[in-house]
């Protein structure tokens, strides 16, 4: 039987009004796989995200989940599937190990005990469990919040510039633990990163947002080839100082 | 997978994860455990010399020395149980966490019922010393009222959960902007709740007014208790039936107010 993608996205489309911030996005995300969602600030990858998850209602177009139709089912497919985004605080009086005591009985884990002391482990976390979420530095929020977004054991994690703040060992730790989490658990990420480097190392293929819509994808390798650049950052300039976007692009990368 | 993967319409042990969030809340803050207690032991204080004064030169409150005592515990009951509600439910939108809550499989209604309970366990820690002291203080002990007593303090905390459940559809649309909302909205019930008068004073247009309204019932009820030893069967129907038409009219207005914050994007800012 063939598997259902973890994430199928078909024509979504949001609007506000007169404002259109995402415009007939498709895509799909293969079980297992990394998906990078790039573009500048406003291109609406917050935004597809924020549909995927439930958070915000679509004005057109359908996203399915792990098979489950999210705009229908969404209570089927949220015990399932997690977010992390620096965006979207945990309560600041709570201690940390309060915070993900609450997350692990909402997503009614099993064993909230011994999942924390495993996420405390792998993300370092041991010597801040009794602090106040307030009271961490931008990096160790960046830490808990992943931590929170990996108690369910989520088939498909939805991560917001999960490496944002952190300095390039505890940003690194990050990225291998999320290569070993794909490969453990067969989870599946999307990625919306400002991290050219993060994503050339975690992805298997890139979505190219500009304006609400989706300009280019592609394997990193194959857009950088593409594009005749030199990595992935410069194609992502390219992209983002194009007026018309990729499709002003010179034919090389059009093709 | 260590979570659970076949998820039920309800789930208690969501409900108990969001009580335990502001237990937590509650426990880390002693002065907030104070606050709680601070208002309903001074209003109490402060009608208690009141009857003390008027016991001598009223014959009203000389028959029930503890009308105006009952009557202010009874309304810090309906106050608390709204506040409590509400004053939870803001601690998502200063803490910007409704968009981390609504990713799980946390349900609007689930948070409702943590709400709920919360607001429960935050009015018996404000309004059960205030009756505490008023025994020693002025004499008189609110629990000899009985069962009574009972159906009075679960209307009146209905009644205000409905209101609660308004405002914070209301504060959903608003943000911190409407948080005023919280603290004023539940005085507009005072003057036609018949809190320390009875319903009949009013003009017969604002007797229209709270008699649509399930407060009234339980005031004139404390009155029956008090002034003629009889529990009214009819006044608690009446609270009952209308607190039941409140308790949907807030739960339609918080769901409606879900759906549209889920349109316009409102879960991911909290803020103002």
């Amino acid at each position: 039987m063939l598997r259902t993608p973890a994430v199928k996205v078909e024509h979504l489309t949001k609007r506000y009004g007169a404002v259109t911030a995402v415009n007939d996005v498709s895509f799909e995300i293969a079980r297992g796989s990394c998906v990078g969602l790039l573009g500048g600030n406003g291109a609406g990858k917050t935004t597809t995200i924020a549909m995927i998850m439930g958070l915000l209602l679509p004005s057109a177009g359908r996203i399915e989940v792990l098979g489950e139709d999210m705009l229908a089912h969404r209570f089927r497919v949220l015990p399932r599937i997690n977010f992390s985004s620096p965006y979207m605080e945990l309560p600041h009086r709570l201690t940390v190990a309060e915070n993900l005591r609450i997350y692990a009985e909402l997503y009614e884990v099993s064993n909230p005990k011994a999942r924390i002391a495993e996420l405390a482990d792998t993300l370092d976390l041991g010597p801040l469990l009794t602090r106040p979420a307030g009271r961490l530095s931008a990096g160790q929020k960046t830490r808990v919040g992943l931590a929170k977004s990996l108690l369910n054991d989520p088939e498909f994690l939805a991560l917001d510039e999960p490496t944002a703040s952190l300095d390039p060992d505890t940003a690194d730790r990050i990225r291998g633990y999320l290569e070993s989490y794909r490969s453990d658990s067969g989870g599946s990420i999307l990625l919306a990163s400002h991290n050219m480097a993060e994503v050339e190392r975690l992805c298997d293929e890139v979505l190219m947002m500009r304006s609400g819509t989706i300009v280019d994808r592609g394997a990193p390798a194959d857009l950088i080839e593409r594009y005749g650049r030199k990595n992935l950052e410069e194609v992502f300039l390219d992209i983002a100082r194009t007026p018309g976007g990729a499709n002003a692009l010179p034919a090389q990368a059009a093709q | 997978m260590s979570a659970r993967t076949h998820p039920h319409a309800f789930s208690a042990r969501r409900v108990f994860a969001m009580v335990l969030r502001y237990w937590y809340l509650l426990r880390g803050s002693w002065p907030r455990i104070i606050e709680l207690m601070y208002w309903p032991t001074i209003q109490m204080i402060m009608w208690g010399f009141i009857t003390l004064h008027l016991r001598d030169t009223s014959s009203w409150v000389a028959d029930a020395a503890g009308v105006l005592l009952t009557g202010v515990l009874l309304w810090d009951i309906l106050f608390r149980g709204q506040l409590g509600y509400t004053l939870s439910f803001l601690e998502e939108l200063y803490s910007r966490n409704l968009g981390q809550l609504f990713v799980s499989p946390l349900r609007p209604m689930e948070m409702v019922l943590a709400l709920m309970t919360t607001s429960l366990l935050r009015t018996l820690i404000g309004i059960i010393p205030a009756a505490l002291l008023a025994i020693p203080l002025f004499a008189w002990n609110v629990f000899t009222i009985g069962l009574p007593l009972v159906a009075f303090f679960f209307m009146l905390l209905v009644t205000g959960w409905a209101i609660g459940m308004a405002v914070t559809a209301m504060l959903l649309r608003v943000g911190l902007g409407g948080e005023s909302l919280a603290w004023f909205v539940i005085f507009l019930l005072i003057p036609v709740s018949a809190v320390y008068y009875p319903a009949d004073v009013l003009p017969v247009w604002l007797q229209w007014i709270a008699y649509s309204l399930p407060p009234v019932y339980v005031f004139e009820g404390m009155r029956a208790v008090l002034f003629d030893g009889v529990f009214r069967w009819d006044y608690f129907a009446a609270a009952f039936a209308l607190n039941v038409v409140l308790m949907a009219l807030g739960a339609a207005a918080f769901l409606w107010s879900f759906q549209v914050a889920r349109r316009r994007g409102l879960l991911l800012q909290g803020g103002e």
